[in-house]
């Protein structure tokens, strides 16, 4: 029984990322110039379930482009603004070395690693500090590992961007709106005076599709179940030595480097 | 009593004024004119059932989709819907002005639905 629903999944899995292997030039221009057609209930017939997801990054693979591709996928699809100031948002945004693991004290980094750009988002933490700390648990965890948001009940106390070891989370201090450059009019957008954040595209996952950045990556990232043996994520982690960051935040961060 | 040539009238004048709205019954009825969706007929519950409980519904398809991830709603007829107020929703009634508004603003609610939610899913504004 587990097996075929295995098999089922990393079918589902597959035609996912072929799909959006296909769609890929299409993301790259934008959603909103082309015509979008909003999911009906049929869109939802093959959600891709795991018991806990997670992501592991091949830095080595990342160069300047691939970088900026990602960061656009994501942004574009979900309606982050881009505001040039410090109150700017962002759910996946890129770092150095130092910035990305400052928990790794080790002397005379291979320069190639220490210039090397790293892509950085919510780690969806198995022990969220965030979840903690928030009142009114706008901010929770799903039983897939998924930490989300609940806009509607988030009071922008940001307790929760305190409580985040990795500065995986914007507030909005002003309107996004205006400035949001390409709309995508699938999805909402936030308003004044709440906490934001990366979702792993828990909307695109009841699709039956990967993550943007995932599909934008060309296969330089992957995801899937980490409990299960068999997936892209246990196959990556196998076959590669990969790091956390902050791993002594004792948070469980679900997302992987390999280095 | 003083004056009692000008209190007295003056009262019976304010009780009148007073009490204008319960013998006063117009013959208009109150009506507001929704501009409903050209192409469709039916929403996703019959007319009613909107009119009185679309914010319950509405409500309830966020606590579903936002905290449980369901997202397919399945209505009285059996029809199977998207829980989203843009794409669902706005898909049809896309004129917010000439549907939404009309009525919120005749009973004076302000809901905030749409400074997140976009009005339509087919782009622009």
């Amino acid at each position: 029984m587990d097996k075929t629903r295995r098999t089922i999944l990393k079918l589902a899995g597959a035609s996912a990322l072929g799909l959006g292997t296909g769609s890929l030039g299409l993301l790259g221009k934008g959603i909103a110039s082309a015509a979008p057609t909003p999911p009906t209930a049929a869109n939802y017939n093959s959600p891709l379930h795991a018991k806990r997801w997670a992501m592991v990054i091949d830095t080595k693979k990342f160069d300047d482009a691939l970088l900026q591709k990602c960061v656009k996928a994501c942004h574009t699809i979900h309606n982050v603004p881009d505001i040039p100031t410090r109150q700017n948002i962002k759910w996946l945004f890129t770092g150095d070395y130092e910035e990305t693991f400052p928990t790794e004290h080790n002397h005379f980094v291979a320069e190639k690693v220490e210039h090397r750009k790293f892509l950085m988002l919510c780690n969806h933490c198995t022990e969220p500090p965030c979840v903690r700390v928030c009142p009114t648990k706008a901010t929770f965890k799903r039983e897939d590992g998924l930490v989300m948001m609940d806009y509607h009940r988030c009071i922008g106390c940001r307790y929760c961007m305190a409580g985040c070891p990795y500065g995986a989370r914007s507030f909005n201090f002003m309107d996004p709106r205006p400035y949001i450059k390409e709309q995508n009019p699938l999805f909402p957008t936030r308003t004044r005076g709440v906490v934001e954040k990366c979702t792993f595209c828990v909307e695109r996952l009841a699709q039956g599709l990967m993550p943007a950045c995932v599909e934008a990556a060309d296969g330089a990232i992957f995801f899937g179940d980490l409990e299960d043996p068999g997936s892209e994520v246990r196959k990556a982690l196998r076959e590669n030595f990969a790091i956390r960051r902050k791993p002594d935040a004792g948070t469980q961060p679900g997302v992987y480097y390999i280095i | 009593m003083y004056h009692a040539k000008y209190i007295i009238p003056a009262l019976l004048v304010f009780l009148a004024v007073v009490t204008f709205p319960f013998w006063a019954k117009g013959k208009a009825v109150y009506r507001v004119e929704l501009k409903l969706p050209a192409n469709q007929t039916e929403c996703i519950e019959d007319t009613e059932t909107m009119r009185t409980s679309h914010m319950q519904i509405l409500d309830h398809w966020r606590d579903k989709v936002v905290r449980e991830g369901e997202r397919v709603y399945t209505n009285a007829k059996g029809v199977k819907y998207s829980m989203s107020l843009t794409n669902t929703c706005m898909s049809c009634h896309s004129d917010k002005e000439k549907f939404c508004d009309k009525c919120h603003n005749s009973v004076g609610v302000a809901p905030y639905c749409w400074n997140c939610h976009l009005t339509t899913p087919k782009g622009g504004k």
